[in-house]
């Protein structure tokens, strides 16, 4: 196969993935569960498409579901580069990952879902209120105290433990999306006739021209 | 037809029977068919097809999980391994220690082509030292080959499969005669900053040497350099040659290449070796015992059909084992009849003795320099374009160091398609920030990381072998291995010093290393097996009573019984063993054709 061949072919191969990939997300939340929970084996098939719900089923209760959402629209909110996390199906991601029948996704479910009763108990605490009726403001003063874990106090360990978790999960369901990898700037995934190695401003920039 | 049912299998005549399909096995099927032999080559995994199986473009988001590892997919979801990864189901092995530093972790892969198709495609010749390392220091093993014995083959194997790279003329590190490498491809920005601060300390970083092609093979001058005299086998090759398309610099090379521009066995050994007519392939067949006639010489081998579930024998003249080190060394102590009690091809109780892995150990850090760098695309080749081959030579022969071998280093970085762990455990960082602070770092530091990983000598010793066990079995009914293991101070200071060397690079960069580099050498190796470079077990030397195959990888015990995997090898030199056992391969091939040839076998 000559090199412009491959890539007109290639060039047609990712513009019909990427397109059948965009209208995969948007639907996934009204996707029905799968009946019982398997893990996906030893060899699944690679070139299809998934979408959270599609190989388990998903197990967030509607209050879950609405502190999940709170909760990484706080850590990724929209700014004036990119949506917020749960625009783009981050909260569907989270579903799927606490519900995974794998040894560490059952870990992170026992964190997550831990945390997320934590933060009810915490907010009726603080403001007498469950964590819907939270005000922006009253949601990050309790995010403030668990941001970090190496200067959260000796009472937030716990809590700050499930945050960074969270975090690192929401941000990874975020940049992982076609909205995620656009803020970052990536540019790659496409085929090129040449490789020509970093542009002259690049290498300016670090002082290597 | 290539692909055929064990039943056919089992009536057809053969020359030699090819256990494994891999790297060894691959190269092996190829040289022998294309020199006028009939091959049976049997697999233990399922039939593959790159071409309709390859996840070329797929992105994160339509994978389960983002495409993150689970313990079925070990590597990540799209990793081209098939029913493979550090666990096999049904197929289980034990440790015969529960102490973590003694654990041997064994990633195997039941597929076509086995690890071929997910490998790293680093592809370095071993230099002159690595086959005498004894006569250099009194420790491990010689070869009875020297590297002018291999150099012809390396040259073979690198004109046949594609290998780019550079020559530099450095010690130890074999130049290729011309024409032998691809073009390598230009640096990113964060290897021409590693080789400009690596050079203050002293370090050498130069192109590395992988199986990708750079540009399209040249199969115009190739095949007559590889088949000299036979027509035939030049025909097939130029035509196959044309048929691999070149690098489009893109997607990773673990997910395997449906273009054919890597190497992995099923798209570059096995499609030419089907041409010749002469490759018949069973898959989905495991290999139980090498079965042995009254003269105490190899007949074929039983396997198991896993379609039918069925006992099958197969028959040829000669029998080569290329089913990984590991396994090779089960199918020979499994292999057990009145004339050979302890396992067949045993005598020298050296079945299963000096296995062998890589010496391991990773840092990562963060370059203030490579922040917010204008966006551009930094994939190419996907793999490593440099890496520091080991570079203290001197050092160690002056007893500056206190460990025998050396080591190099891979690295990498660059605005990577982002994955799960991106934007993850930035708090070192950031200071634990969310919400649109913690997008503005996650902005700033994407493409300022960099890693290093160094790849290090083990040298083989008493206390690293493994066994059958005298209890388990597999889903089949075949008695499992356990494994032994044991690094030496050689392999932990060596791996203390690799965390010393990235720290001062990184130091050197104006970076900062994410956790201080490990001192203590037993902290900062990884576990044994787990850079899946496994070597040893059926160790080829000199001496029937010391080794367990001759120069030739040729059973003293068995002559039409061969190995042609990683198993044969006395040492494990720094340099990734791929290139090595295919070169190994062919040298073997040749030799059993020879002997065919004079009806020696």
């Amino acid at each position: 196969m000559d090199r412009r061949t491959t890539i007109q072919w290639m060039l047609a191969a990712t513009g019909a993935l990427a397109f059948r990939g965009t209208g995969a997300i948007a639907g996934a939340a009204t996707s029905t569960p799968a009946p019982r929970a398997q893990p996906y084996g030893t060899d699944p098939k690679l070139v299809e498409i998934y979408h959270p719900g599609d190989l388990w089923p998903l197990t967030f209760t509607a209050s879950q579901r609405r502190t999940a959402t709170m909760l990484c629209d706080v850590i990724i909110p929209a700014d004036a580069i990119s949506p917020s996390a749960s625009a783009v199906g981050v909260v569907e991601f989270l579903d799927e990952w606490i519900s995974a029948p794998y040894p560490a996704h059952e870990e992170d479910r026992k964190t997550v879902l831990g945390g997320f009763d934590w933060l009810e108990a915490e907010s009726a605490r603080r403001f007498r209120r469950p964590v819907p009726g939270l005000e922006a403001g009253e949601l990050g003063q309790i995010c403030d105290d668990i941001c970090y874990l190496p200067r959260a106090g000796s009472q937030w360990v716990a809590a700050a433990k499930f945050f960074a978790r969270f975090r690192d999960l929401t941000a990874g369901g975020f940049y992982t999306t076609p909205a995620g990898r656009k803020d970052l700037q990536y540019i790659g995934n496409t085929p090129l006739a040449r490789f020509d190695g970093p542009p002259i401003e690049v290498l300016k920039k670090v002082g290597l021209a | 037809m290539p692909f055929i049912d064990a039943d056919t299998a089992v009536r057809s005549e053969y020359d030699v029977i090819v256990v494994g399909s891999g790297a060894g096995g691959g190269q092996m099927a190829y040289t022998l068919t294309m020199n006028g032999a009939r091959v049976l080559m049997l697999e233990a995994g399922r039939k593959y097809d790159p071409v309709a199986e390859t996840p070329m473009f797929q992105t994160p988001e339509m994978a389960p999980l983002r495409g993150s590892v689970t313990t079925d997919k070990p590597f990540g979801f799209y990793d081209a391994t098939v029913d493979g990864g550090w666990q096999v189901p049904g197929e289980p092995y034990v440790q015969a220690s529960s102490d973590p530093a003694n654990r041997f972790d064994w990633w195997r892969a039941r597929m076509l082509g086995g690890r071929t198709n997910h490998w790293g495609r680093i592809a370095l010749r071993n230099g002159p030292y690595d086959f005498e390392p004894r006569s250099r220091d009194g420790l491990g093993f010689d070869w009875p080959v020297s590297y002018a014995d291999m150099a012809p083959y390396y040259d073979k194997v690198e004109l046949l499969i594609g290998v780019f790279g550079s020559n530099e003329g450095l010690e130890n590190t074999p130049d290729s005669p011309a024409g032998c490498l691809l073009p390598p491809p230009k640096p990113i920005v964060s290897d021409l900053l590693i080789q400009k601060h690596s050079a203050k300390l002293g370090i050498a970083t130069i192109a590395c040497h992988r199986a990708v092609l750079t540009q399209p093979l040249d199969w115009k001058n190739s095949p007559a350099k590889l088949h000299p005299g036979n027509r035939a086998a030049q025909a097939i090759i130029a035509r196959d040659m044309q048929r691999r398309a070149a690098c489009i610099w893109a997607t990773p090379c673990g997910r395997g290449c449906l273009i054919r521009a890597n190497y992995q066995s099923p798209t570059v050994h096995l499609p030419p070796a089907l041409d010749t007519g002469r490759l018949d392939i069973v898959t989905d067949a495991m290999v139980v015992e090498v079965t042995v006639g009254r003269k105490g010489q190899a007949t074929g081998v039983r396997f198991i059909d896993k379609t039918t579930r069925k006992d099958r024998r197969a028959t040829a003249r000669a029998v080569v084992l290329a089913a990984s080190a590991c396994e090779s060394v089960r199918i020979l102590l499994n292999s057990k009849s009145a004339q050979f009690p302890q396992g067949l091809a045993n005598s020298s109780g050296k079945v299963g003795r000096y296995l062998m892995d890589t010496v391991g150990s990773d840092l990562a850090g963060q370059v203030p320099r490579l922040e917010s760098l204008p966006p551009h695309n930094e994939e190419g080749a996907t793999g490593g374009h440099m890496y520091i081959p080991w570079w203290l030579y001197r050092d160690q022969a002056a007893g500056k160091l206190d460990f025998a071998r050396g080591y190099h280093v891979e690295f990498g970085g660059g605005r990577r398609m982002p994955e799960m762990d991106t934007a993850a455990g930035l708090e070192w960082l950031t200071g634990g920030t969310y919400g649109v602070k913690f997008k503005e770092d996650a902005r700033r530091y994407y493409g300022s990381m960099v890693y290093f990983a160094g790849r290090g000598e083990m040298i083989p010793n008493e206390q690293s072998f493994c066994e059958i066990d005298p209890d388990v079995r597999d889903q089949w009914g075949i008695p499992v291995l356990r494994f032994h293991w044991q690094w030496s101070e050689h392999e932990t200071r060596q791996a203390a010093h690799m965390q010393k060397t990235f720290a001062a690079i990184i130091d050197a960069m104006g970076g900062r290393v994410q956790k201080p580099a490990e001192s203590d050498g037993t902290k900062a190796i990884h576990t044994g097996g787990s850079i899946i470079h496994e070597l040893g077990g059926t160790l080829m030397g000199s001496d029937p009573n010391t080794s367990v195959l001759n120069k030739w990888c040729q059973a003293w015990d068995v002559n039409n019984l061969f190995v042609a995997d990683g198993a044969p090898f006395p040492s494990n030199a720094d340099k990734n063993p791929t290139l090595t056992i295919m070169a190994n391969a062919w040298r073997v091939g040749d030799h059993i054709l020879d002997r065919m040839r004079r009806k020696e076998l």
